[in-house]
Formats: C-alpha cells, structure tokens, sequence
C-alpha cells in the first residue's frame, strides 16, 4: 500500500482510528466540564479526580463485593454521583455568588486532597481491573489490530454525547436547565426549583467523569493519579471548543484526539504539548473558542 | 513543559523543606548526622520509593544503634521535577543537612549530583536509574547503590537477545533516564550481533495512552518491544501491549519493572515477564528477615529494590562516620564517601559487596521471572529466580565509564 507523508498508509489509518478511541474519553470528560461550567458557572478542577473515583470504585465493587464490570458502569456513576452532590450541597453551592476563581480553587483543592487520601490508602501504583471476558478479544481490520474493548469505549462515549447533547438541547428539561442559566429567578418564579436543579446537574456532570473512569479502568492502571494528567488535556478542549458549549466539547474532544494520535506518528516528543499550541492559537484568533458565544 | 497541577504547589513546598525541622543548639548539631531523603511522594515514582525509602532509611539507624551521636531523617517531595528537586537540596545542604539520598528520577539527580559536589557533601542514590552517575560526570561526592541502566540492560536485555530476540524498537521516555536506558540496552543488542529497528520517544510524565506506540512498534515487524519506561508508564504500556496483541508476534522486553508494578500489573498480566533487580524481598534468609523487620511501618508491603538500598547504603554511609569520627564526615562529603569506599560493605539486603572508585556499588544482579497466578503462594510472592550474574560482571567494567576519577 502507498506511503502518506512517509508514514505506511495502514498504519496512518490505524492512529486515525486510535486518536478517535482517545478522543471519545477526551469528549466524555469535557462535555461533563461543560455541562457543570454552562450550567453552573464552575470550573470543576475536581473533574479529574471524580474520573480516577470512578475507576476506584469499580475496582472497589469487584475486589470487595464480587460486582463485575457491566454493574460497576451503572452503579460506580450512581455512587460518585452521590458523593459529587454532598460535595456541590456542602461546598461549592455557597460560591455561586462569587467570582469563578473561588470556585477553581475550591474543587482543585478538593482534587488534590481526595488524590491525596487515595495515594495514601492505595499507593501511587495502581491496581489491576480485567476487561470484562465479553468484550476481550480484537477484530483484525486488514489495516490494524482492533481490540473490541476500544471499539466499545468509542462506541458508548457516542451514544453518551449524543445522548446527553440531545437531553440539554431539545427537551423540556434541558430548556429550563438552559433556562436557569439566563436568569435563574425568573425561571424559580415559574415554580422551577432551581436550586435542586443545579444540584442534579454537577451530579450528573460528575457522573459522567466516573463513566470514563469506570471505561477506562481495564484498559490504563487504576492509581490516584490517573486523572491528573488527563484533566488538564481536558481544560484545553473545553477552552478550544468554547466554554460551556456542550457540542463544542464533544467536537472538539473527537478532533483532539486525533490530533494528538497523528502527532505521535509524525513527532511524538511533542504529542503532549500539540493541543497546547492550538489551544493557543485558537485563543488569539477566537477567544471565546470555536463554538462559544463571543 | 505541560502545566500539570502538582507545579502549582512546588513552590510552595520547596519552600517549607527549609523549614522542616527544628532548630537546635551549634553544640549539638556538631554531634548529629543529618540524612535527606528526597524522593517522589505524590507521583508514579512514589510507591518505587517515597515513604518506604524513608522507613528504610530510618530501619538502617535503628539497627545501626547508638554510637556516640545523633542521626536525624528528613524528607521531602522532589516531585520528579529537577528545578525542584534542586531548591531543596540547596536549602538542605545549606543548612546543615550531610547527606541526600534515595533520588529517584535521573533528570532529578543528575541536577542534584552537582550540588552536592560543590558544596562538598554526600550524595548517596537509591532510586535513579542513569548509568552516567558513574560515568563521565562521576563524582568523588557520589555513591551509586541499587542499581543503573548498564545492569538492567545486561541482564534483562542480554537474556532476551540469547532468547532468539535479535531485533528490537523501543518505546522511550523522553528524559534523561529513558535515554540511558535505551543507549545501554541498544549497545548490548549490537554487541551480541542484533539490530535496533527503531524507538519512539513520549513525553514524560504526560502520557497515559500508549497505544499509538504500540501500533507503531508493531509496524516495525522487530521480535522484540524494549520499554525504556518505568513505573506506571510500564504498566500502561504492558497494559496496551497485551490489549493491542502484541505478544502473539514480539516478546516484552520490561527494561525496569519493580515489585509495586508488578503486583498493579497483576500476575494474569503480568506472568512470564523476566526482569532484574538485585534485591527480592524473598530471596535468602537475611532479606527475609529485613522484610518481617519494617513491614509494620511499610503500610504491610515488603519493600522494593529502591528502598532496600536506602538501608543498605544509610547503614554503611553511618559505619563510614563512626569509623572516622563525626567532625570529619561532616567537614568533607568527599572524605565520607572515600572512606565508604575504603571500607568493605555488608547489610542484609545486598550481602556483602564493595564500591568502586568511580562511585559504583557492587553486588549480584537477579534475572527474575514473574510468576503465573497458580505458582503464586502469598499476596507478595511473584517471582522465580531464573539467573544470577556475578557482582563483577553485572555492572559496567571501571575501564568502559570514562570516569575522571578511575583515570587519576
């Protein structure tokens, strides 16, 4: 087969198809950061840690509970959730008021001593999670080897986005969601109780970081740290695809992944500083990101 | 450098390593030898060494015991960064710390290597890999304990290639250590007559998806996949490896894979890897013996090759100043590490040994095997010993190192 850019076509094809896989978590992270930004104007440093306590916990339901993979993707959300919405009810409610600073400081806070108390509890190695006997095994696609995880990862990253982007954008739910955004004591005198609102929704936001988590768990080590190198890649494309816009997250969250999977063909050095560049350029040319409102 | 959240607060805790213990009285601080142990406490690197290396370094000065004067512990989160790492070792040695030791993180030690040169006091590693400490930079301040990129390289790596595994591609990280590791091994798969393919190097410690690499290092058609990796970057990698199908075409070179990786790793993925350290938890009775002794204050983990070499070098570093008197070892860290040097070493994690001019500690290098689930009788046993190369032999010849000090 032909050679692109000097690089063997079925392995270009291959990193493509990589870059989309590592795309997918990159997208379920940042659409979870903006659903909580857009919605409640809180820049969650904790996202990160809420991903690595999704996969804790799905390892902490197989190794103390015997609960295997499939309920560990139902019940690890459910959980983090829960702790997600003690947090936003004792803490972060009372800085709505305040600058988004105070809000930023708070959760990286919360991130690092919930990484801290891991780290002690666990150490820094990590733990080791199966991937579940039904989804082992890969596809030979001619062009690369495919392990049906990954396709699976791809596969519920989508409906996941997709899901969620159509819940926000054309239901009544997500109108008052978008709503209370606006003007959150108009849409309370409409008898909307905004405030359980806004706790259901970081809930939901954190919930969909301990999916990723949970989905990662088989494929990368389970430590504490796990999230921490992550999030900051996130950060970057929830700023590139526009702050607070949930289809310019999940976009952006696809097309960085490929990105970066094709920089680490061409330069891999530089594989971890490329989404920097162009989270800087597209700063200086849009500075509210590709999809936000300027 | 990709901003990561733990820069935010290496400031911030380089400047409260300053003021880490208190202050005593000049007539006091005459009689007490003071030991840094810096390592990675909150990072990958942390279970390879952070609080073990310390509780082992504390276990050396209680078995070494009471002989006339005062030895105190302080630690500190390096943070694998090497700016930070040296702000701490300036403040420490500035003010009245003897000894840094454990220094995992080659990029890390080698800034702090030449600290400890110029304000002539003792640097004693554990923990970083980089065969260059004993090498063209070494240092008549310095002690190079555990292990480096040379004995893996030979062991691991020439093993492999006896195997049948002639061509290889490696997967580096991009630093210092990833470097020396990929060099070492390279020369030893040359040497016996195979070729090196290819590399890919990542950045470090960024990376967590290693499957682009793996997809390449397939691409290569080499037998074997060298890691120049360490801990949860091998781990991941492994992890990929295995998910991507790799073993059914290459064999797993883990160039350095240590205890707590494997145990993360999990024998089911983990089995038939072969690795070398010089130190097992389960090796001989004295080893045994260390382990039952700290496993306690270890959160109940057997310590690892990095921090037994913590004990193995605090406790002769300490027999060093009781035979030449505290002043002395205080005055010159060149004079303490030349007279540790002089003296034979014994310690129940290494056995006996000696150290070379140029820095080196010598001791037997271990080929182990990890075990499969059914061989494995305890949580902690998973290797099998598979062969052992002479402490002679297992690190690079005194001739080959380019070492100042071995010439004059």
């Amino acid at each position: 087969m032909d050679d692109i850019f000097g690089i063997p076509a079925p392995l270009l094809f291959g990193q493509l198809l990589l870059g989309l896989i590592n795309g997918a978590f990159y997208a379920m992270l940042s659409l979870g950061l903006a659903v909580i930004f857009g919605l409640l104007n809180i820049v969650n440093m904790a996202h990160g840690a809420q991903f690595m306590m999704g996969a804790f916990a799905a390892w902490m339901l197989l190794a103390w509970f015997g609960i295997g993979y499939w309920w560990a993707l139902l019940l690890a959300p459910i959980i983090i959730a829960i702790t997600g919405i003690i947090l936003e009810r004792l803490l972060i409610s009372r800085l709505y008021k305040l600058d988004h600073l105070y809000g930023l400081l708070l959760t990286f806070g919360l991130a690092l001593i919930i990484e801290g108390v891991f780290r002690n509890e666990f150490g820094s190695s990590g733990l080791p999670y199966r991937i579940p006997d039904a989804l082992s095994g890969a596809w030979d696609l001619g062009f690369m080897f495919m392990p049906v995880y990954r396709g699976w990862v791809v596969i519920a990253a989508l409906v996941l986005c997709l899901a969620t982007w159509l819940i926000i954008e054309k239901t009544r739910l997500g109108a008052y969601l978008r709503a209370a955004t606006e003007n959150a004591a108009l849409v309370q005198a409409f008898g909307v109780n905004v405030p359980r609102m806004v706790t259901l929704t970081y809930g939901f936001g954190v919930a969909l970081a301990a999916v990723g988590g949970v989905l990662a768990a088989p494929i990368y080590s389970v430590n504490p740290q796990m999230g921490s190198n992550l999030i900051i890649v996130v950060f970057a494309t929830v700023v590139i695809g526009g702050m607070g816009s949930i289809l310019g997250a999940i976009l952006t969250g696809f097309t960085l992944g490929v990105v970066e999977g094709l920089t680490k063909v061409f330069w891999p050095e530089a594989s971890a500083t490329v989404i920097f560049v162009i989270m800087a350029i597209v700063l200086l040319a849009r500075p509210a990101g590709l999809f936000g409102r300027a | 450098m990709v901003l990561q959240r733990r820069d935010l607060l290496g400031t911030a805790v380089a400047a409260a390593a300053g003021t880490a213990w208190p202050r005593r009285r000049a007539r006091a601080q005459a009689q007490t030898i003071r030991i840094g142990v810096m390592n990675d406490m909150s990072g990958p690197y942390r279970d390879g060494s952070g609080p073990g290396s310390v509780v082992l370094t504390q276990q050396a000065v209680q078995d070494f015991g009471s002989r006339g004067f005062n030895v105190e512990v302080l630690q500190a989160d390096h943070q694998n960064k090497p700016d930070v790492g040296a702000n701490i070792a300036r403040q420490w040695l500035d003010q009245g710390v003897d000894v840094v030791a454990d220094l995992p993180t080659s990029s890390v030690a080698l800034a702090v290597n030449q600290i400890a040169r110029e304000k002539n006091k003792v640097h004693l590693n554990s923990g970083a890999a980089t065969s260059d400490l004993t090498g063209a930079i070494c240092s008549p301040n310095t002690v190079h304990w555990t292990y480096d990129t040379y004995m893996l390289a030979k062991s691991t790596g020439a093993a492999i290639v006896k195997a049948g595994g002639d061509s290889w591609f490696f997967i580096t990280a991009d630093y210092a250590f990833g470097h020396a590791l990929e060099r070492d091994t390279g020369n030893f798969v040359k040497a016996q007559g195979g070729t090196v393919l290819g590399n890919v190097r990542f950045p470090f410690p960024a990376t967590t998806d290693f499957s682009a690499f793996v997809v390449q290092a397939r691409a290569s058609r080499a037998k074997v996949l060298g890691l120049a990796t360490a801990s949860t970057d091998t781990v991941n990698a492994i992890k990929g490896a295995r998910e991507f199908g790799l073993q059914r075409s290459m064999k797993i070179a883990a160039l350095l894979i240590g205890l707590p990786d494997v145990k993360a790793l999990g024998l089911e993925s983990g089995q038939g890897l072969l690795l070398t350290e010089p130190f097992y938890w389960d090796m001989n009775d004295r080893t045994r013996a260390l382990t039952q002794r700290v496993k306690a204050k270890n959160q109940d983990r057997p310590p690892a090759m990095e921090p037994a070499g913590c004990y193995g070098m605090v406790l002769h570093y300490l027999k060093a100043v009781a035979d030449m008197g505290v002043a002395a070892a205080k005055a010159s860290g060149a004079d303490a590490v030349a007279r540790m040097k002089a003296m034979p070493t014994d310690d129940d994690a290494f056995g006996p040994g000696l150290i070379r001019a140029d820095g080196r500690k010598i001791h037997p290098s271990y080929l182990f095997q990890v075990k499969t689930p059914a061989e494995s009788r305890n949580p902690w046993d998973l290797y099998k010993l598979v062969a052992t190369t002479p402490a002679e032999e297992a690190f690079r010849p005194l001739s080959e190192g380019n070492c100042p000090l071995v010439r004059s």
